[in-house]
């Protein structure tokens, strides 16, 4: 049933697009909502199961090459499940508000339902390549719905460059996967976290680590491949909602929560993934300060986010990991709200830029009121009504708590850490103050609007509405999420049950984590009301540290680096070409002569010098060598004859009277045709060469030369086995019923050769017939 | 007498490859030409040359020279044949239609 309800989105989407052409009235995304909240429920209805023993599904695919569509269901991916499920849910039916039925509708909702499926597919599947198969979907998927409106450059910038750093980490994690099941020699997931101390005590665990967390930070947007997800913005809203806040962002997160059980306990894994989430954290909420647009202070905020939940997930204590997983369904109520929230803004209003916004709460109230929730959820207002205060407070409890793990590593690092989650979270308060109080409140400012706005119709609400509801739900009461959710998740994740961890409302006065929100909250509105001071510092910094500067520079060099590189040989001179090619084959050549034994001299089998064949050898060599240099037309072609006579002759002294024959006559037919066509070519230049590309060529043809005289002598002297000629000799007369054992040869024993020759031949002459006799319309005739 | 051929088909290729490397189509085909008796040589040369008769059968003769490098180069020199005649004619429609026989200048403007 389950791997058809990871299918079943596929399927739809293949009549999807029938629907939108064959039926108007009702918008498309009615029909395609069935979909995720058919399989939300069905997930509901596996919870109860789940929690006591996790599933797992068998379907063969590729079984001789271990490639089964395998699934696995546990807590994390039950909690991962009903996320995308029910948050597709509620984005389908937000889009069917949101998008004019005048929009490729078909080609959208074929995108978010392959996206689905994709997701689904990565969160259930227990086979490392049908895991990254749906991986790598979700990156295709992605680019689709970035690019929707591919008529804008922006999309496909946008879309180009998500695809181009997400599939960069997919195929390195590829790489680390395939190393991983090559190690341990298993292709399941479950089958490689049994034997994880296998990975940790092999020589490849750093690179297999590395591999697989460069896919993980490449998903996750993790600093410094966070870069792509600002500028995937530029997808419809109901996208940026799913894709960029809740669910393919967090593809990498699960991947991390994953395999946590398989690397967790090491320095290495706990260094560079909190550490490069911590930096996230921070660089993140940093960066989300300083923009106007609203999208982009949410990316940001996404970006900053999901390095707090994966250093969380670097930390790998029990609270850490159950903050880990409470922070991801905190993260996707909120911050899915707070999109859809943007979305109506845009809609209403025309504009996500605050610098034209302000003083909305008049017009839209009900907008506003679901707004606060999100924001001061996301901010982690010391409110207890709201999810996201109390994972912020866990987030801190985990980065005190570190002082107290052994280690000396956690030692190391202990009193820096509470220290940057705090700094992370001081921006985080001040974009998400920005981001509400620069929207909804101050100056109306009607005049730069292109409409008036007011609140959007009651469906558009709905989504954001039910997400704010979860939020004060999962706040004020989380104990079933806890029993049901949570905690089945972190078993997952930490590989036993963890002790009950409860969440509190309050942590009680006088501890650390209070304390590090209060610091927060003062900072942060001291730094918010007195940001019109910091601007330029905002400004000047990072500036050209920006990480889109170094993608376009890499991007940008890669295509002039390889233009170059392709201009400096591909100069469109035959020549130069066959420089190359035949300067390589004499380096290989001499090369390989010099290393191996390949080379050797022996006198023994060589014949005696005789004196006609000497000089004839010298005659040819001095013709040969004369050619190079005689600037006259038919003195040169009458030297070539010289080289193809002293040839037959040489033919005639080694016995062999019918090769004799044929070099005569050919080179007399020869010697002819040049002289016919040389009194239509122009006489013989001396040719101008620079002495340089002259210099070039004497090298070249004379280390070709003497690799030929090389492999000559060394073959000549190197015998190792007996020609067949013998058989030949011996059976031309009994089998060929001839004397002449070349003629036999040709004819009878390899008559194969012989008749392809002639057809050379007969094209050859063809050829010269259509070249002479036809040609095309205005050459010179 | 082998080494003597060796170093003959050597050079040989040697004055092939740079008349190869020369810009004018005439030196290009003659290169040929003279590649193509210098493999003629070279498969001849690795046959060797011990003493013995023609490869044609007498009574009484008990020694052949080797018939099969023989019938190869045979072979061979009629391609080569076939070949060189083309280039010929090639390079007299190439030269009549482009009005020159310059290789350098033949090449496409665009670099490819």
């Amino acid at each position: 049933m389950l791997h058809f309800l990871i299918i079943a989105p596929l399927i739809m989407a293949i009549l999807a697009p029938i629907l939108f052409k064959k039926i108007k009235g009702v918008h498309t995304g009615w029909f395609i909502l069935v979909v995720p909240l058919f399989i939300f429920i069905y997930l509901l209805s596996l919870v109860s199961t789940v929690i006591h023993k996790p599933l797992f599904l068998q379907l063969n695919w590729m079984p001789s090459l271990g490639i089964n569509f395998d699934l696995y269901v546990d807590g994390l991916s039950m909690l991962f499940g009903l996320l995308i499920t029910g948050i597709g849910s509620l984005v389908v039916f937000y889009s069917i508000y949101y998008l004019h039925k005048t929009e490729k509708l078909g080609h959208f909702y074929v995108y978010l339902l392959m996206f689905m499926t994709a997701m689904l597919g990565v969160v259930f599947s227990d086979n490392l390549f049908v895991f990254y198969m749906f991986w790598e979907f979700t990156s295709l998927s992605s680019f689709l719905l970035i690019g929707f409106w591919n008529h804008r450059e922006k999309s496909r910038y946008g879309a180009q460059k998500s695809m181009l750093i997400t599939v960069f980490g997919g195929l390195s994690m590829l790489a680390g996967l395939v190393w991983m099941s090559i190690v341990v020699g298993t292709n399941s997931i479950r089958g490689l976290i049994q034997h994880a101390d296998v990975i940790i005590q092999s020589d490849y665990f750093l690179p297999i680590l590395l591999l697989v967390l460069l896919g993980a930070f490449t998903k996750s947007a993790q600093f410094p491949f966070h870069t792509w997800l600002p500028d995937a913005m530029e997808a419809p809203t109901p996208v940026s909602a799913y894709l960029h806040s809740a669910t393919m962002v967090k593809a990498g997160i699960y991947l991390v929560a994953r395999l946590s059980i398989l690397f967790s306990g090491t320095d290495e894994f706990f260094l560079i993934v909190s550490g490069f989430g911590l930096l996230t954290l921070c660089w993140g909420s940093y960066n989300a300060v300083k923009h106007t647009d609203l999208k982009g202070i949410l990316a940001y905020s996404t970006i900053s986010q999901l390095g707090m939940i994966m250093a969380m997930l670097g930390f790998g204590t029990g609270v850490a990991v159950f903050a880990a997983i409470f922070h991801i369904l905190n993260h996707a109520t909120f911050k899915g709200s707070l999109f859809m929230v943007a979305g109506i803004v845009d809609h209403e209003t025309g504009t996500r830029d605050i610098r034209r916004l302000g003083g909305l709460f008049t017009l839209m109230p009900i907008t506003a009121t679901l707004a606060i929730f999100g924001v001061f959820s996301m901010a982690g207002i010391p409110l207890p009504i709201l999810n996201g205060f109390l994972s912020k407070e866990m987030f801190f409890d985990a980065a005190v708590d570190l002082r107290l793990e052994s280690g000396s590593i956690y030692q190391m690092v202990a009193p820096f850490f509470p220290v940057i989650a705090v700094i992370g979270s001081i921006f985080t308060f001040v974009y998400s103050m920005i981001l509400y109080f620069q929207t909804f409140t101050g100056e109306l400012k009607l005049s730069k609007l292109e409409r008036k706005p007011h609140d959007p119709p009651l469906g558009m609400l709905l989504s954001p509405f039910v997400l704010v509801v979860l939020i004060i739900v999962i706040a004020l009461f989380p104990g079933p999420f806890n029993h049901y959710l949570l905690t089945p998740a972190v078993a997952a994740v930490m590989g036993s049950e963890v002790p009950h961890t409860k969440i509190y409302f309050w942590h009680g006065f006088f501890n650390a984590p209070l304390f590090m929100s209060l610091i927060v909250l003062f900072t942060g509105t001291l730094l918010y009301f007195t940001r019109s001071k910091w601007v330029h510092v905002y400004d000047r910094f990072p500036g050209s540290w920006s990480m889109n500067k170094a993608y376009d520079s890499i991007v940008g060099g890669i295509f002039k680096g390889s233009a170059t590189l392709t201009n400096t040989y591909m100069t469109g001179s035959l020549r130069n070409y066959f420089r190359i090619i035949i300067g390589f084959i004499a380096i290989l050549g001499l090369y390989t002569i010099y290393i191996t034994t390949g080379f050797k001299f022996d006198q023994v089998t060589n014949s005696a010098l005789a004196i006609p064949e000497l000089i004839i050898a010298l005659t040819m060599m001095i013709a040969a060598i004369s050619i190079i240099f005689i600037s006259n037309r038919i003195a040169a072609i009458l030297a070539l004859g010289v080289v193809g006579y002293g040839l037959s002759l040489l033919f005639v002294f080694f016995s062999a009277p019918d090769l004799a024959l044929t070099q005569l006559s050919v080179e007399t037919v020869s010697v002819a045709l040049f002289l016919l066509c040389f009194y239509h070519l122009p006489k013989l230049k001396p040719e101008k060469d620079t002495s340089g590309s002259k210099l070039i060529n004497i090298i070249v043809s004379v280390a070709f030369g003497l690799m030929i005289t090389f492999i000559g002598i060394a073959s000549h002297s190197s015998k190792w086995f007996e020609s067949i000629s013998d058989y030949f000799l011996k059976y031309s007369y009994k089998l060929g019923g001839g004397d002449n054992v070349v003629n036999v040869i040709l004819v009878d024993m390899r008559g194969l050769d012989t008749m392809l020759e002639i057809c050379v031949l007969g094209i050859a002459a063809l050829g010269i017939l259509a070249m002479i006799k036809y040609s095309r319309k205005g050459d010179v005739e | 007498m082998e080494i003597i051929m060796s170093i003959l088909s050597g050079i040989l290729f040697t004055c092939g490859i740079y008349l190869l490397l020369q810009k004018q189509l005439l030196r290009v085909i003659i290169g040929t030409g003279l590649l193509s008796h210098g493999a003629h040589l070279f498969i001849l040369t690795m046959g060797g040359f011990p003493e013995g008769a023609p490869p044609i059968l007498k009574e009484g003769v008990e020694f052949y020279r080797d018939p099969l490098p023989q019938a190869l180069i045979l072979t061979s020199i009629v391609i080569s044949f076939g070949v060189t005649s083309f280039l010929l004619v090639l390079a007299y429609k190439t030269y009549k239609t482009n009005k020159t026989d310059n290789l350098e200048e033949l090449r496409g403007t665009e670099h490819e």
